[in-house]
């Protein structure tokens, strides 16, 4: 199994903050959040609960990945990250010749369409289009991403809530890493949906505000959508073919909270033992990173474990921290995929993003995340993503040597 | 580098659960729905806890549970699921209320339990695993992807006991939707005619099994082992049969050792005449099986399969409704073809070991 | 109030699937959270939701459950309370 370090060699990524790299990270380096009000579609909740909406239609979205607006907005987003992450690789004429999988993660899946399906449908059983369940299955918004960008042979799903498109990413580096494929695009991608914003609601962890993730005032989380993706490469391709490797995939864990469904250990045990355990895979120490992008949701109970944990890992070596949500709003399935393309960002640019909206350290730790967009020399950065169903998980990527 | 079978739970349409002898007899479903034979939840899962629990996922941890004792081991390390379609009765559930309640006053509880991940999410609560813990949902290789991944984690953590499980369920509404698209049976009247009786279309099925796996080989009890497993998104022939070679070929196999192919031909005459064709091609002096007119088809219909096929192995014998093609071999080298809607296609490779 | 409270546990015990109670298991001032009944946060929500469903009163703030929520006696108090100040 040694193909040597596992490269990511494209990224690619859509959120409320830009359409493309180059936006997300103007946005990113210019405090510019993209928290607003809901317009994608109605709801009695339009003026109360803010979101991170991607600003580009259904039509368009089709239009710039060339295919059909008819086709769930998850797949939309999820295809145009893709093929921007496909397009910096350089290894788009490759796919077919490449032993190439693909691995994507979402939690909503079609449900964006479905949900326009189930009011004709429950009055009658034979009513509601038909295509608007077709795709209702989470596998098969990365089947169609397959499709249009040629991926054959090695084509995957993950679904773990929040964390689902790091597992992904790890996945796809330790089947390169045990020689089973060449190349991996990875990542994840969810739309923005009645039936998440509403679920989300019930459960009252949604501010009403823009959010103030580890902010002592903070009162919950704003929903966003996205996707990010990651195309994975090792060295002795990325030699071969002279692909520029962007940043490499260092260390990661997946641990489970085993505490509750929904809400975190107080301790942050199972994101301690992920953040531990991806130092120990990477050969590190906590004094090497050089920032942590949290998951940091905004909500009283993930905030306070997670820095909890994070306070308890890193002691006196704790590095700049912030959590991108506070730009992006909460992209589910999407968060990690996203996060992930932000970290790679962080290297590359040599900074760190800040932590917008925080004014006053929670009481209980005391702990001031970046306040402002900073350049800085890093080494490593690490990415956290802790989900529903105690889940957790967490990555590190360093500067290619 | 193989697993060992350590130990199953399965809850099928078949009784495959407190089973002395293997399909003694089959159960034969008259509507196209083929939905589990359950057991007394209460035996296996505490009050307190089943309150919340939406029936997919009684019968995954069921499963889970059922594999654990069969091992008679009690916390596994890892758990890994595959589910295609997750939790549908919940996800409808809220679904419903918030189109008729018009968003207000939701009750969070099938919103909570809706996510995919929720089954084996609630196994690793259970039984305080804080171990690796994934899920996977891709149609038919959301099983064979979480058997892939234990392959991996066996490789990469030797020591490590990994409970894998394939889990869907079939609800009212999923089936009138998915009936909707043509793809069942108009008027089947006995489930186990599905390939007596030709025609366009399959029947509905659903199932929990888990499996303890693990590279250490045990000091006793069954000998079974899972090799390989390949999927494959629309592969050419070509392709398929070349997968085919090198799944062999990792384990030192050539396809005149395999006795009998296993194949997921789902009562489709559209779709099984290509995958008859494919077992013979391939496999040209093996058995051949069937086995989806017992469980139904479903995204994890595969891990039937794999429990079928650890107890023919186990067994010695092939119960006579499994049977297509009978060329009388001792079981030791079994493949599972499982082919869905054309599409995908997967192969398992399970031994005597 | 009794009938209400008795109301309530009926409620509850159908709201939470606490299937193997019966309404004369639940006592008017026993803990219903952590110890007594052992519930959790997630039921906490389903009160609300209930509070809301049955009686049309509203909880918008869940930091007050643990006081609300505290017995059947503090919810029948609160809903009272509630309908008198709305009335």
């Amino acid at each position: 199994m040694t193909a040597g370090p596992i490269h990511i060699v494209g990224t690619g990524v859509i959120s409320a903050i830009g359409n493309t790299l180059a936006d997300n990270l103007q946005s990113l380096q210019q405090g510019r959040s993209g928290i607003g009000r809901i317009t994608l579609f109605d709801t009695v909740h339009r003026e109360t609960l803010p979101v991170g909406e991607v600003k580009l239609t259904n039509n368009i979205l089709a239009f710039r990945t060339k295919s059909k607006k008819t086709l769930s907005r998850t797949t939309l987003l999820g295809l145009h990250a893709a093929q921007e992450a496909i397009d910096q690789s350089g290894l788009r004429d490759r796919l077919s010749t490449l032993r190439v999988g693909l691995i994507s993660a979402t939690t909503v899946g079609g449900m964006d369409r479905t949900e326009n399906f189930f009011p004709a449908f429950l009055q009658d059983i034979l009513k509601g289009r038909l295509r608007d369940v077709v795709d209702h299955a989470c596998g098969r918004s990365t089947e169609r991403i397959a499709d249009a960008t040629g991926i054959r042979g090695f084509v995957t799903t993950i679904n773990t809530a929040c964390s689902s498109s790091v597992n992904a990413i790890q996945l796809g580096a330790r089947l390169i890493a045990a020689g089973q494929l060449d190349v991996v695009v990875a990542g994840g991608t969810d739309a923005l949906t009645r039936f998440t914003l509403n679920g989300f609601n019930s459960l009252m962890i949604l501010d009403p505000a823009p959010c103030r993730p580890f902010d002592a005032g903070r009162k919950g989380l704003n929903l966003g959508e996205g996707a990010g993706f990651v195309v994975l490469a090792p060295a002795s391709l990325c030699a071969a073919e002279r692909l520029t490797p962007l940043a490499t995939v260092s260390g990661f864990a997946n641990t489970n909270d085993a505490f509750h469904q929904t809400a975190s250990s107080p301790e942050g045990r199972g994101s301690f033992a992920a953040m531990e355990k991806a130092l120990a895979m990477a050969n590190l120490t906590a004094a090497d990173i050089g920032y942590i992008n949290l998951h940091g949701t905004g909500t009283l109970n993930n905030d306070l474990s997670e820095g909890t944990a994070v306070k308890r890992l890193f002691g006196e070596a704790l590095p700049p921290i912030s959590s991108t949500k506070a730009y992006t709003g909460h992209t589910l399935g999407a968060s990690g995929g996203v996060e992930a393309v932000f970290s790679v960002l962080a290297l590359r640019e040599q900074c760190v993003f800040p932590n917008l909206r925080f004014e006053t350290p929670m009481p209980e730790l005391g702990l001031v995340p970046q306040r402002t967009f900073e350049r800085r020399p890093l080494r490593h950065v690490m990415s956290n993503s802790f989900g529903f169903g105690g889940n957790c998980s967490s990555i590190i990527f360093s500067k290619p040597v | 580098m193989s697993l060992y079978i350590l130990g199953m739970g399965n809850l099928s349409p078949q009784k495959t659960w407190e089973d002395e002898t293997l399909l003694s007899q089959a159960f034969d479903y008259q509507n196209q729905m083929l939905t589990s034979i359950e057991p007394d939840y209460e035996q296996w899962i505490a009050p307190q806890q089943l309150r919340r629990m939406s029936r997919i996922i009684k019968m995954g941890v069921t499963a889970a549970k059922m594999a654990l004792q069969d091992a008679g081991v009690e916390v596994p390390d890892a758990i890994i699921t595959g589910t295609g379609y997750g939790c549908m009765a919940d996800t409808n559930s809220f679904l419903i209320r918030m189109i008729e309640n018009q968003e207000q006053a939701l009750n969070p509880t099938p919103f909570m339990q809706s996510t995919h991940n929720t089954i084996g999410s609630q196994i690793a609560l259970l039984l305080q695993c804080q171990g690796y813990n994934q899920t996977y949902t891709q149609e038919s290789f959301s099983f064979e992807t979480a058997l892939i991944d234990a392959l991996l984690h066996g490789a990469e953590n030797p020591g490590q006991q990994i409970l894998v499980g394939g889990v869907d369920e079939i609800t009212e509404l999923s089936h009138v939707i998915q009936s909707r698209f043509g793809i069942f049976r108009r008027s089947l009247r006995s489930s186990l005619d599905l390939f007596r009786k030709p025609g366009k279309g399959t029947v509905n099925g659903e199932g929990a099994a888990y499996f303890l796996l693990s590279a250490q080989r045990p000091e006793r009890g069954r000998r079974v082992c899972l090799e390989g497993v390949r999927t494959l998104y629309k592969p050419s022939q070509e392709t398929l049969l070349a997968e085919t070679e090198q799944l062999l070929k990792a384990s030192n196999l050539r396809r005149q050792d395999i006795d009998i192919v296993l194949s997921g031909n789902s009562g489709d005459t559209r779709l099984d005449a290509a995958a008859t064709a494919f077992c013979k091609a391939a496999f040209p002096s093996s058995s051949i099986g069937l086995f989806k007119h017992l469980s139904g088809e479903f995204p994890t219909a595969s891990a039937f399969a794999l429990w079928l096929s650890t107890r023919i192995i186990e067994h010695h014998h092939v119960p006579d409704f499994v049977i297509y093609r009978d060329l009388s071999r001792p079981m030791r080298n079994i493949i599972i073809y499982n082919p869905y809607f054309g599409t995908h296609h997967s192969l398992l490779l399970i031994r005597a070991c | 109030m009794e009938q209400l409270m008795e109301d309530l546990k009926r409620q509850i015990i159908e709201a939470l699937n606490l299937k193997h109670l019966k309404p004369e298991d639940i006592g008017n001032d026993q803990p219903l959270f952590v110890e007594g009944l052992g519930l959790d946060s997630i039921d906490a929500l389903e009160l609300i939701v209930l509070l809301q469903q049955q009686y049309g009163v509203k909880l918008d703030n869940p930091q007050e459950g643990p006081t609300v929520f505290r017995s059947i006696r503090t919810m029948a108090e609160f809903i009272t309370t509630a309908k008198k100040a709305s009335a």
